[in-house]
């Protein structure tokens, strides 16, 4: 019963590191760049709920909205005053650079507005515990809300991406943004709408994951914010689904790996897997690898 | 009517296109010719928005492009097929093909121009289905050429739409050009081929290192003596 445990509760470790990868791996499908300033985007998005229930009292749900729309802005800001002007700069590492900058600057605003010590976070989910198999299991509400919400996510952006024209958009400008130009894609509105999209998630993401581990600080971005990057490598970067399962797996690894090997390896283990993988299979588990014809 | 005045270009500190003054009239085929890296393909990517220009003025109609949003020039109907086909490598031959009619609204029209497109890209439409990447380099540019087609345009830009291709596919390629232009759509094409892109050109520009010295009939420019000597190996 305990494995079943460790296995729910690694599944919805992994949904927020889903849900956060998903942001990562558009980001770097589209604008072919890695936001390291993404887990901080979570951290920001935690704050912003925070504050709302905190300090203004509002109804989680409420909360959550407010926190999606901070990061939200907060995510198209960053590309329009950080990467856009970067975006043809000879080299790529100029934005790289600029990324982990902007990841200090979160970090350090944030800092400077609430302090070093962390924060007790509220949890936003009021749904009670499930309790199976005469109270052997229990599945905490958080975790109920955590996976529904990564499968919602999922289905919809799936949805957008392959149903609807912006979607449409957003794979021409990440197979080829001067053809998508030609074709009548506003290719830098695309890249906003990625990271709009993306810093949209990633509230939902440090929310959901503030409620299931109650701590808040200005840090608390940063450890999920490089996992989740890692389990979008690990699924294949650039690809949604990919980010996805490697998202699930790289919580459920880490859960079990806590439980049965060590805690304090848990992480290693997580990097080690990694590293195993990309050795077999460089693309990713779902990196696409189509042979071109020149 | 497409009229490019005083254009200059440059990347950086490198002046690539200066003081380039050429015109497209409505119905012509015009051909720009030139060595590699003489800066044909930079004065497409400036007419579309591509690349930005330092100084000059391009008009289309009545449209003054620079100034004008790069992604909605298609809706003006210009269409431009890049040098190297760029099509989506990932997405289907069909897809590809609604890419192409992405800015326009009028679903029903897109559906009666891509039978157009299948209609005269047969092998198109046998491979519908197949990624973009995966096709030949010939089918590749027919595919790039029936994307510009499902705009609708008034005037069609193409760029080298020979390089690399087979003689047996140039000619191909050439044929489709002549037939593009009989159902009235303009056509300003580059190309390093030049006795092809003369002998079927109302008119055509000679550029030398970003310097526009020479323009003509397309006969003329095939009798002139530096012309042959430069571009025509005669």
């Amino acid at each position: 019963m305990s494995f079943l445990s460790y296995m729910i509760n690694g599944i919805s470790l992994g949904s927020v590191y889903a849900i956060i990868a998903l942001g990562y791996t558009m980001v770097y499908g589209i604008a072919k760049m890695l936001n390291f300033a993404h887990g901080d985007v979570i951290m920001v998005g935690g704050y912003a709920a925070l504050m709302m229930m905190m300090n203004a009292g509002a109804h989680p749900l409420l909360a959550v909205l407010v926190a999606i729309v901070v990061c939200t802005v907060l995510g198209v800001t960053i590309e329009k005053i950080a990467y856009r002007p970067l975006r043809n700069a000879s080299s790529p590492l100029a934005v790289l650079i600029t990324a982990i900058g902007v990841s200090y600057f979160l970090q350090n605003i944030v800092l400077l507005i609430f302090g070093s010590s962390p924060k007790s976070f509220q949890s936003v989910v009021t749904i009670p515990d499930l309790k199976l198999a005469g109270g052997a299991l229990m599945i905490t509400g958080e975790t109920i809300v955590t996976i529904l919400s990564c499968i919602v996510i999922m289905i919809a952006l799936t949805t957008f991406v392959n149903k609807t024209k912006a979607g449409q958009a957003m794979l021409a400008v990440s197979e080829d943004k001067g053809a998508a130009q030609l074709m009548g894609i506003n290719v830098n509105g695309t890249i906003a709408l990625t990271f709009a999209i993306g810093s949209g998630l990633a509230a939902i993401a440090g929310v959901l994951l503030c409620s299931s581990y109650p701590s808040l600080s200005p840090y608390t971005g940063s450890m999920p914010g490089i996992k989740a990057f890692v389990a979008a490598v690990f699924g294949g970067i650039g690809s949604i689904p990919g980010a996805m399962i490697g998202g699930i797996l790289l919580g459920v690894i880490e859960i079990l790996g806590k439980a049965y090997i060590s805690a304090q390896l848990a992480d290693a283990i997580v990097f080690g897997v990694l590293i195993v993988v990309l050795l077999v299979k460089p693309t990713g588990l779902l990196g696409k690898q189509v042979q071109e014809k020149v | 009517m497409l009229k490019l005045e005083n254009v200059d270009v440059s990347y950086g500190a490198i002046h690539a296109i200066h003081g380039a003054t050429m015109e497209v009239r409505d119905g012509e085929i015009v051909s720009l010719i030139g060595a590699n890296g003489a800066g044909k393909t930079t004065i497409l990517h400036t007419i579309t928005g591509l690349k930005k220009a330092d100084s000059g003025k391009i008009t289309y109609n009545n449209a003054d492009l620079l100034k004008t949003e790069p992604s909605k020039i298609v809706t003006l109907g210009m269409a431009h097929v890049p040098e190297g086909r760029h099509v989506f490598p990932q997405m289907t031959v069909e897809e590809n093909l609604e890419m192409g009619a992405y800015a326009s609204k009028n679903q029903e029209k897109v559906r009666d121009i891509m039978k157009d497109v299948y209609e005269k890209f047969p092998r198109l439409k046998e491979r519908k289905k197949q990624l973009a990447g995966t096709l030949s380099g010939g089918e590749q540019q027919m595919l790039a050429v029936g994307r510009a087609l499902m705009s609708s345009p008034s005037i069609i830009l193409m760029d080298e739409p020979s390089m690399g291709l087979s003689p047996l596919l140039v000619k191909e390629i050439f044929s489709i050009i002549k037939e593009v232009h009989r159902q009235g759509i303009t056509v300003l094409l580059v190309e390093q081929n030049a006795k092809m892109a003369l002998s079927i050109a109302d008119r055509a520009y000679v550029l030398e290192t970003g310097h526009i010295t020479l323009t003509g009939t397309g006969q003329e420019l095939l009798n002139n003596e530096n012309v042959k000597k430069a571009y025509l190996g005669a």
